[in-house]
């Protein structure tokens, strides 16, 4: 019985690394923007699988803390990259990754310009 | 109860992968919610019962919802459209058969209930409460807490400040 329980918890990290590994299937393989942030989510999720399964494997409740904190990160990231994603389709309204490798530079004035790094250059009479 | 677990990880991997390669967004949310679900299974199978609920609560709850705004906003301009299509059987049929089997798997594990110790996950996985990780949470980790709050506030001043500028110019289209 006690060897079932390392094959349960060893087929819980092969569980995991089966979900990643679509995750990541998705990342390179997905040009749409929120493709590739849902195939990131289930890649975040399939690392915290991974934390747990360990964690029940040593009996420590550490790998779900740890579970936890990528839940936290997961949240953070997501809202982000959805307002960008949002911010991308009001700017060029496609959500293709090719389509928008030259998408341009807005800075916080609201001056659009084609060299990414323009709109933080400081203004020359500000001194 | 190794057969819940295997049932369940087979239905989560099944459904993420059809969540990935869907044309459609919004097909593609469905199967991802029914793909979170199962992983919630997996890891009630795995002795974590907190972490369970946590991710019924907030990936396929909260999360979920993010993903699902963001999609109706896209889709603003064609509203009819989106909702004939979704209306279409096809398209939530195999989410919720995926989901019904899940429920039946739930039905399972609860008739086999007894009330005791690991009569739930199986018999040599240990079960870790949620007294425990709150006691290692806050006292272990508790910087790590702290972070993680000032994490989830940097998000939402990026959020509010990049949202700003979006409504500036939705007001000016």
């Amino acid at each position: 019985m006690n060897i079932l329980s390392v094959v349960s918890g060893h087929h819980g990290l092969a569980v995991a690394a089966a979900l990643f590994a679509v995750g990541l299937l998705g990342v390179l393989t997905r040009r749409n923007l929120l493709f590739v942030l849902l195939s990131l989510e289930i890649m975040l999720n399939a690392a915290g699988l991974a934390f747990v399964a360990a964690g029940a494997l040593w009996g420590q409740a550490d790998g779900q803390i740890m579970f936890l904190f990528i839940l936290a990160t997961a949240a953070a990231e997501t809202a982000i990259g959805l307002t960008l994603l949002l911010i991308v389709f009001r700017e060029k309204r496609n959500l293709n990754s090719d389509a928008i490798a030259d998408v341009p530079h807005v800075s916080s004035r609201g001056v659009k310009s084609n060299h990414p790094f323009e709109g933080d250059k400081p203004v020359a009479n500000s001194q | 109860m190794d057969l819940v677990f295997y049932i369940a990880s087979a239905l989560a991997v099944v459904a993420a992968l059809l969540a990935v390669t869907r044309a459609e967004a919004a097909h593609a949310l469905v199967w991802l919610v029914a793909s979170l679900l199962a992983t919630a299974a997996v890891l009630f199978t795995l002795g974590a019962p907190f972490v369970a609920a946590m991710e019924v609560i907030l990936y396929a709850g909260a999360v979920m919802v993010l993903f699902v705004f963001v999609v109706m906003m896209l889709d603003v301009a064609r509203p009819r459209e989106t909702n004939r299509r979704l209306a279409n059987p096809r398209v939530w049929l195999g989410p919720a058969t995926l989901c019904a089997a899940l429920l039946i798997l739930l039905v399972f594990v609860l008739s086999r209930a007894t009330g005791e110790a690991g009569d739930v996950t199986p018999a040599d996985v240990m079960e870790i409460t949620p007294k425990r990780i709150g006691v290692t949470l806050f006292t272990h980790y508790l910087l790590a807490v702290e972070l993680a709050g000032m994490l989830l506030l940097a998000a939402l001043v990026g959020a509010v400040h990049l949202g700003r500028q979006l409504r500036r110019e939705g007001r000016r289209v």
